[in-house]
């Protein structure tokens, strides 16, 4: 009898793990150029945030990458769900005193934990604002008048002006970065992209990319909470 | 020097096994790990400390770092604190006088326990049976020059064919995976011309066994390459990913086209 489950061999699990996987990367590279205007790092932040959305609300091609988005997660979490079930059934017996390798990274160790954190992050997520998008829950409630559901700034505003939601959200943040961190590496290697010359950048440069989504999406909350 | 070693004992692949704590006095430091177990396994014979007598089962074989046979979890590491050793070349002066030292087998589903600190790895033959070698067809010798490989490729599929098929791989990765060892078998081959004619086949026959025998996936954690005595390289895993699909993309093609392949 097979052992895998899905029927999908290990290795091509692995490969749409990470064909969706960097996918997200990108989404979240276009996601936190957006919010970042939730910030008054220019004068008119707020009318491009509000353009911004219009747009991301409107533009045709982007309801079609919506689809492929939610194609992308559902597939990754499954995909990933699956495959720890499995790797965990793959040793029934642990060990008494556990593997210290020194190449052996927790970011690595973590991934399925990590990847929850974000499950997390993402139904807090939706509960704030695609559902709200949709009409299914009511705007989050604040001080700020929220306009139609398409009034993603106010809506934010009254989320982040909550300190207590501002510090979750940070925490959980914190989780996504050890995910990508691990992930962005882990990608390409999955792809079988591997190089002597090339696997270093390839770190490095994930390395920066979690670092700068990280703090990114961390300054936002962090605004708030000190003013 | 003295040590306290915490090992794992169990009767038959069917018993529960547990701890059973064993003091070692005046080992040399320049006693291999398995002399020092061969020290103790006398003891507990002449000595007759338990009843009834029962010395400690462990692997090993050519014990100077060739074979793959020994397999010892030592204190949270396959084949011990140091890098790129075998267990059987492994000095107790890599240890600390009175330390305590645990000892466990590998761990995994594909590799249920014997006895005490042997385990059956006849998955590995299983894999190597599903393609792990050349249908050579018989006949005279051919030239060692006849085939020119770049030496770049050689060395690489040399590096691969370092691997003793210990198992450390598996014991050491989290998901008890055995891809390294996978990408080590498939590479030398798949490096080589005389290799390359069965690349594709090789890859997904031998990761379908892979799959079917329970060892766990890749999640690119490389406590693999951190562990294996022989220091294979995960840019090998890379490349049995790569053989792997560009095998799956071909056969998708031949089925297009009507033609037969596995
Ligand atoms: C519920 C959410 C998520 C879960 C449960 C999850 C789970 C996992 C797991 C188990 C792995 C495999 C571990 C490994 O390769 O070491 C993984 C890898 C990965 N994850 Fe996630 N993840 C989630 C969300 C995300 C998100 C939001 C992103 C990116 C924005 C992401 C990007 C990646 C990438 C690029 C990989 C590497 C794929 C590979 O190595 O083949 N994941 N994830
Ligand atoms: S006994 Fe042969 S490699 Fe250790």
């Amino acid at each position: 009898m097979s052992q895998t489950l899905l029927k999908i061999s290990s290795i091509s699990k692995k490969v749409f793990m990470s064909l969706a996987g960097l996918f997200l990367i990108i989404f979240l590279v276009v996601h936190l150029s957006i919010n970042l205007f939730i910030l008054p790092i220019t004068e008119n932040h707020q009318e491009i945030f509000k353009q911004a959305v219009e747009f991301m609300t409107t533009f045709p091609l982007i309801k079609v990458m919506e689809v492929v988005l939610f194609g992308a997660f559902i597939l990754h979490i499954i995909l990933g769900v699956v495959l720890q079930i499995e790797n965990w059934m793959a040793r029934p017996v642990g060990y008494a005193v556990s593997t210290k390798s020194k190449t052996d990274s927790p970011f690595s160790r973590f991934s399925i934990h990590t990847g929850v954190i974000i499950f997390i992050f993402l139904v807090i997520h939706f509960m704030n604002f695609y559902f709200v998008k949709l009409g299914w829950v009511d705007p989050p409630a604040g001080d700020m008048p929220v306009a139609d559901k398409h009034d993603f700034y106010n809506m934010a505003l009254n989320v982040f002006n909550n300190p207590v939601y501002s510090v979750l959200y940070i925490v959980l943040i914190l989780g996504l970065g050890f995910h990508l961190h691990h992930a962005f590496q882990a990608a390409f290697q999955s792809l079988g992209l591997n190089h002597p010359k090339y696997t270093p950048w390839i770190k490095g440069i994930g390395l920066i990319y979690s670092i700068v989504i990280t703090i990114g999406f961390i300054s936002i909350p962090l605004y708030f909470l000190i003013n | 020097m003295n040590f306290t070693l915490k090992i794992w004992r169990q009767e038959n692949a069917k018993a529960k096994g547990r701890f059973k704590t064993y003091k070692v006095e005046n080992i040399s430091p320049d006693c291999s790990f398995l002399e020092m177990l061969d020290i103790l396994n006398q003891q507990l014979i002449e000595d007759k400390i338990e009843l009834p007598v029962d010395p400690i089962a462990f692997d090993h074989d050519c014990r100077e770092g060739i074979c793959g046979m020994c397999s010892l979890y030592i204190n949270g590491r396959p084949h011990g604190p140091e890098q790129g050793t075998t267990v059987c070349q492994l000095h107790m002066r890599k240890f600390k006088d009175g330390d305590t030292i645990t000892i466990e087998p590998w761990r995994a589903k594909a590799f249920p326990v014997i006895k005490d600190l042997m385990v059956d790895r006849s998955a590995f033959d299983k894999i190597i049976q599903e393609g792990g070698y050349i249908s050579v067809s018989t006949g005279g010798v051919p030239d060692a020059n006849a085939i020119p490989i770049p030496k770049e490729d050689a060395d690489l599929a040399m590096d691969a064919a370092a691997c003793i098929g210990c198992g450390a791989c598996v014991a050491a990765c989290k998901n008890a995976s055995a891809m390294l060892f996978v990408a080590a078998k498939v590479s030398q081959f798949a490096l080589l011309p005389q290799g390359k004619v069965e690349a594709e086949k090789r890859a997904l026959a031998m990761v379908a066994k892979m799959d079917e025998l329970g060892f766990g996936s890749c999640t690119n954690t490389y406590a693999c390459e951190a562990e294996c005595p022989k220091n294979i390289s995960v840019e090998n895993i890379a490349r049995l990913n790569r053989e792997y699909l560009k095998a799956k993309v071909k056969k998708a093609d031949r089925k297009r086209e009507g033609g037969g392949f596995g």
